[in-house]
């Protein structure tokens, strides 16, 4: 891995996104919202780099941003060195080879009326490459399906089959880095592993960077090199994985870190009454109310 | 029944058409016990519940033995029970928290109201000791100024705070069972927290028994005692957490505890490989017979093709359901390669 030697895979300068809300009153301004405020950070090429925090603190806004999918109000966003954040969309055709996307709902993201062939091979055929027969059955067979799958509909195939397939599909164009939102959050825990194994061969396998963005900590942990911790729109805290765990120096961490409802911890003995004191210790500065 | 049970469910099965749901489930739960339900999605954990309950969907039907004792004693089959002798249960001798508060909650009423009138509807206060008591249940359950709370209506709370509401309703009438179906999914994990201890609090106090449903283990855990563990519309395992998470029996719950596992025993497992179980969940109808699990199981023979038989692992006060399972080629002990 080159990491430190080169153009960096993503880097983000002063990162804010503002979204402007209905107004709800004639007399008043519309309420402004913080989506994502002030991010910037650089991610080294190869390197697994995890966003955690809680509902609303800005994840998905700021993965938007990254893909060219939204423009930020303030900021800089470059990918492997060239802009994306001042592009309209017809210019950013480049980014789609270089950066893909997979979602945390395969269902919504895979167009139920498409073959599997077809899903797989839509970023290629956006390229304007056709017969594309042999590169979808080698992606399948990357992702551990079958080439049979191919002429299936998605709806024919369980939770995590389906993401495999939006894996499929993402390393179609061949991309250097995935951008993953919540991959694992809608599937079974039995799946989930098998998915986690997936991201983290074809991470390896194909050379990729990894912006891997969720809300379970030991998910980000078990997957990430380097965690930053959002909440309210801001990175309050960007620290290699297993210090960020052991030493975390941010309240906010750690109240996140606090709240996990381990299963060593509680078979340890670790009661519910332990966990909403360690919470509530750690989130004096009024974090965390709900 | 014996005098410490709240409930015990006998032989439960519940089916759509000839599509069976659930199958022969059995447990009981005593006194001031908090019992976690786990399994994958589609297990049948919500179907349980709703059974207990007399909520099942149109369509669905029940048999077996449901016995509660509650104000009365368990006399009735609550299966065979009509829908006015239950409604004058719910919320009374047995309530129920769901995953969404919304669909709990009448938006158009304040919290407040809501709160007194599960006690109005079963009269066990007067409007004006509710309305009182409306607010010590509000203050129970962590809501900070419940005087203003309670006139507020649920669209100006937050998810976390109106699950609150929610379970001072359950409480409200001391009920002898408390069933939860996943109460602080939706939730962040911080305010779950403080959910899941405000949920133990309350069940002590009144020395309620518990039925806690998830598929977070480590959830289970920290709120439950004993857990059972479901797959495929079955019972397959059930014990102390301990014993159940720390040596399972059934493939199963083996492969389940390896599989959620990312942290390991000790701190980070350097990025190996997490175990996993082959395939995923099937949908209803699509179970195997004999053992449920023997499509995914590593260590199924023929003789699995035949309904596995319930072992029990020790004694139990909740009895022979409560500690065991059913598992042809158990993991755990000596036999544990
Ligand atoms: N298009 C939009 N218009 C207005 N507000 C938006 C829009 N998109 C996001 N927001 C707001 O921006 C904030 C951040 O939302 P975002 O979806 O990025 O959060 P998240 O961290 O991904 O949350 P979750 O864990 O629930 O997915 C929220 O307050 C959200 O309501
Ligand atoms: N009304 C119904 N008609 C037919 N099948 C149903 C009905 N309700 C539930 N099922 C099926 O019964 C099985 C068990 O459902 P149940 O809702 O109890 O699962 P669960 O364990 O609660 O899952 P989850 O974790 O997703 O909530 C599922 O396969 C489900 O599809
Ligand atoms: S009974 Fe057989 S198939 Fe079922 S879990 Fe045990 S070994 Fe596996
Ligand atoms: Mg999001
Ligand atoms: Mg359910």
């Amino acid at each position: 891995m080159g990491e430190g030697t080169g153009t960096p895979a993503v880097e983000l300068r002063g990162v804010s996104r503002q979204f402007r809300r209905r107004r709800t009153s004639l007399l008043t301004p519309a309420p402004v919202v913080d989506a994502v405020r002030d991010v910037s950070v650089t991610v080294a090429r190869g390197e697994r780099f995890g966003i955690v925090g809680e509902s609303g603190s800005g994840k998905s806004t700021l993965l938007r941003l990254v893909s060219g999918l939204d423009q930020p109000t303030a900021g800089e966003i470059l990918v492997e060195g060239r802009p994306v954040h001042d592009q309209p969309a017809r210019r950013l055709g480049w980014l789609r080879e270089t950066l893909q996307l997979v979602f945390q709902d395969p269902m919504s993201s895979l167009d139920p009326r498409m073959r599997v062939r077809d899903i797989v091979a839509e970023p290629l055929v956006a390229q304007g490459r056709h017969d594309n027969r042999e590169r979808v059955h080698e992606l399948l067979e990357a992702v551990g399906m079958s080439a049979e799958a191919a002429d299936r509909y998605p709806h024919q195939f369980s939770g995590g089959q389906r993401q495999r397939i939006s894996v499929a599909r993402a390393l179609a164009p061949g991309p250097d880095i995935l951008v993953a939102d919540e991959p694992v959050s809608a599937l079974d825990v039995s799946v989930r592993a098998q998915v986690l194994n997936l991201i983290d061969e074809v991470v390896d396998g194909f050379d990729l960077t990894l912006i891997f963005v969720s809300h379970d900590l030991s998910v980000v942990r078990h997957v990430c090199d380097r965690v930053a911790v959002m909440r309210r729109g801001e990175f309050v805290e960007v620290a290699p994985t297993e210090q960020l765990w052991n030493d975390p120096q941010h309240p906010y961490t750690q109240q996140l870190l606090a709240a996990v409802p381990d299963l060593h911890g509680a078979l340890a003995g670790r009661t519910a009454r332990d966990l909403a004191a360690d919470v509530a210790r750690r989130g004096q500065d009024g974090a965390g109310t709900g | 029944m014996p005098d410490r049970t709240v409930l015990r469910v006998d032989g439960l099965d519940v089916h759509a058409g000839s599509t069976p749901l659930l199958q022969d489930v059995s447990f009981a739960i005593d006194r001031g016990e908090r019992v976690g339900l786990i399994g994958e999605s589609g297990s049948g954990k919500s179907l349980t519940a709703l059974s207990v309950m007399g909520l099942l969907p149109e369509g669905l039907g029940a048999t077996g033995d449901v016995r509660l004792a509650a104000r009365t004693p368990a006399e009735h089959n609550l299966l065979a029970l009509g829908e006015r002798a239950l409604a004058r249960m719910r919320g009374d001798g047995m309530s129920m928290v769901f995953q969404e508060p919304m669909t709990a909650l009448n938006p158009t009423m304040r919290v407040g109201a809501q709160v007194a009138e599960v006690m109005l509807l079963h009269r066990t206060r007067s409007r004006r000791a509710a309305r009182e008591r409306a607010v010590e249940l509000l203050e129970q359950v962590g809501l900070p100024d419940p005087a203003h709370v309670a006139r507020a209506y649920p669209h100006e709370l937050s998810g976390g705070q109106r699950q609150r509401v929610v379970l001072a309703i359950a409480l409200a009438n001391d009920p002898a069972l408390l069933i939860c179906d996943e109460p602080t999914t939706a939730l962040d994990v911080t305010v779950q927290a403080t959910v899941l201890d405000l949920v133990v609090r309350g069940v002590e106090a009144r020395q309620a028994a518990l039925l806690f449903i998830t598929h977070d283990l480590g959830v289970v855990a920290t709120v439950c005692e004993r857990v059972l563990v479901m797959y495929g519309g079955r019972i397959v395992e059930a014990g102390p957490v301990q014993d159940v998470f720390g040596d399972p029996r059934h493939r199963y719950t083996q492969g389940l505890v390896a599989a959620s596992d990312l942290s390991g025993a000790d701190g980070r497992r350097e990025r190996a490989r997490l175990p996993t179980i082959p395939g995923s969940v099937p949908p209803a109808g699509r179970f195997p017979a004999g053992c449920v699990f023997r499509t995914r199981c590593a260590h199924a023979t023929d003789v699995c093709a035949t309904p596995p038989p319930w072992t029990p692992r020790g004694e139990h006060p909740a009895g022979a359901t409560a500690y065991g399972y059913a598992c042809f080629h158990p993991a755990g002990g000596e036999e544990d390669g």
